[in-house]
């Protein structure tokens, strides 16, 4: 059901501003890639430019082998998690999840009876049992958060795609999250695309990390691949903090080790 | 308790928001409140008063005048076309400003605000300019028999020309500040624009629809200087509840005028208790949708 995305040559200009410049990026079937990057290094409009709401310049993104660019917005499947939640604010929990169900055309809309049943699957998924009835401002940050994710899974998504998806929320939750997060990808198995700017986030989550910069994807791999051998300078200090955190970690196991030289 | 309460140092009252003393507060209030009993009740309980003056008798007299009849019948008819239209153009148009970027915006948010910027004898001298006797489309018009000036569309046109600004300048600083996220998550879980609109956008705005509404047809109804200028002031034909008021007030029928004048504060008063009544039913649901005023 997951389809991997191809990136190629991906072009965005804002006015005279270059926001992407010539991205190219592959994120295969069931992967969860993190995108990482300092602010306004064009992480958004990358994921912006995969869902189609923005149109790129140049270039092309490939859901599989199907150009993006045929395929209406609806056809792309494509299930988005927005930095600011972007719930339905008039609508009740189960009315967010259940939209994009009801939005299907009548010859592939489930009966009511099936979509609440769906919604209440999903509620469980996201762990918020008993919550259908609340209005969006009636939740918690990261309860919010929860419900987003579960209305974007509702449409049996191809692709995921996280635009920061834990970005305002404090870090204990952010924590809590993530973990909850790679559980939920592991049983789940959709082709993911998270941004994030926080390498922590990235390299404890992520099978594979992007590194942007600037319009550019900087580098491409494993967090071990990433710690080992950074492409640029840029790289060696942005993940400076990372290193420092893995090699005192080290450092705290291997006192045994010298002792026994 | 109450009149040493003035003397009490103001540290004793920590939750005043401001620091005006008690006496300053009451007179304050009075000047406010009288103000308000002399420029806004008096003159309204006049109205009614006067109407009452040759009792119930004279009052429902006035109101089997086929003139007034036919007053009363053009006012709603001309509010029944102006509103209906002003909101469905007024939605249209807030939601292009809204959650598009095209060019001449600007241009466009100017134009919303025109009818509110000039006096509104000018709005109908514009449609005489136009369509009128000596006019640039007159003689063409006459040709073929369409009479605008001095007839009922020139009075609809008059009227939605001046009300059109309520609708769009209520939705159109909401819908802004809602910004289009609500919509593009819609459209990520498939729906069509059409859904987007009918089940995400409008339910967002619609109380300020509402309130946009009300007062479009409360002013639609109460137009005068426009309408005044290509009615031609034709009893029985193109004369509006205002208009009409006027000419029974220059005729010394006052109690005529008067109480033609109170139906139409009635209905004013009618449209500013729906609107009280609608906001104090629906208040958790507004602070959930509108922006904080
Ligand atoms: N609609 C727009 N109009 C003009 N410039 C834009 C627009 N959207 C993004 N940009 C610019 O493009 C660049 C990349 O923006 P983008 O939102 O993709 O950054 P980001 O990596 O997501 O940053 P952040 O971490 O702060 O969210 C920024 O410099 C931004 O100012
Ligand atoms: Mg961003």
């Amino acid at each position: 059901m997951s389809v991997p995305v191809r990136v190629r040559n991906l072009e965005k200009t804002f006015g005279r501003y270059p926001a992407l410049k010539g991205v190219s990026l592959d994120v295969e079937a069931g992967e969860l890639v993190a995108l990482l990057g300092p602010s306004g290094s064009g992480k958004t409009t990358l994921l912006r430019a995969i869902a189609g709401l923005e149109q790129p310049d140049a270039g092309q993104v490939l859901f599989g082998d199907i150009d993006a660019n045929t395929l209406s917005l609806r056809e792309r499947r494509i299930g988005f998690v927005f930095q600011q939640y972007a719930l339905f604010r008039h609508m009740r929990v189960i009315d967010n999840i259940a939209f994009g169900l009801r939005a299907r055309p009548r010859s592939s809309r489930p009966s009511e009876a099936a979509i609440k049943s769906k919604v209440l699957e999903l509620l469980h998924l996201v762990q918020l049992d008993g919550l259908e009835a609340r209005y969006p401002a009636q939740l918690s940050g990261g309860q919010r958060q929860r419900v987003a994710l579960a209305r974007a899974l509702a449409i049996e998504p191809r692709v995921l795609l996280l635009d920061e998806p834990f970005g305002a929320l404090d870090a204990r939750v952010r924590k809590d999250l993530r973990k909850w997060l790679r559980e939920l990808h592991q049983r789940t198995g959709h082709t993911t695309l998270f941004v994030t700017h926080d390498q922590d986030e990235a390299f404890e989550l992520a099978d594979r990390i992007a590194i942007l910069d600037q319009g550019r994807i900087e580098q491409v791999g494993t967090a071990a691949e990433i710690l080992e051998r950074p492409a640029t300078p840029f790289i060696d200090s942005f993940i400076e903090g990372i290193a420092r955190r893995e090699a005192q970690a080290r450092d705290r196991t291997k006192p045994h080790v010298v002792a026994s030289r | 308790m109450a009149m040493s309460d003035r003397f009490l140092p103001l540290s004793h009252h920590p939750e005043r928001a401001t620091s005006e003393t008690a006496p300053t507060k009451a007179v304050l209030i009075a000047v406010a409140g009288l103000f308000l009993g002399a420029i806004l009740f008096f003159p309204l309980v006049t109205v009614f008063i006067e109407a009452l003056r040759k009792g119930w008798g004279t009052l429902f007299g006035t109101f089997a005048d086929p003139d007034t009849l036919a007053a009363i019948r053009l006012t709603l008819l001309v509010a029944a076309i102006a509103v209906p239209f002003n909101a469905a153009v007024g939605l249209a148009a807030s939601w292009a400003i809204a959650k598009f970027e095209f060019r001449g915006k600007n241009l466009l948010l100017t134009l919303i605000d025109l009818p509110f910027s000039i006096s509104p004898v000018i709005s109908g001298l514009v449609y005489v300019l136009l369509f009128g006797a000596q006019g640039w489309l007159g003689p063409w018009l006459d040709q073929h028999n369409i009479h605008i000036i001095f007839a009922v569309p020139g009075i609809v046109l008059a009227t939605v020309l001046v009300t059109f600004p309520f609708v769009a300048r209520e939705l159109i600083p909401l819908m802004q500040s809602q910004g289009t996220s609500e919509e593009e998550a819609a459209l990520m879980l498939g729906a069509s624009g059409w859904y987007t609109f009918l089940k995400v956008t409008l339910p967002n705005v619609k109380w300020a629809l509402l309130y946009g509404v009300l007062l479009c047809n409360a002013r639609a109804m109460g137009e005068f200087g426009a309408v005044s200028v290509v009615s031609g002031h034709i009893r029985g034909l193109t004369n509006t509840m205002p208009l009409h008021i006027e000419i029974l007030y220059n005729d010394y029928n006052f109690v005529g005028a008067f109480a033609v004048a109170s139906l139409l504060a009635g209905l004013a008063l009618v449209t500013l208790l729906a609107k009280t009544f609608l906001e104090w039913r629906f208040a958790g649901e507004l602070a959930a949708t509108s922006r904080r005023h």
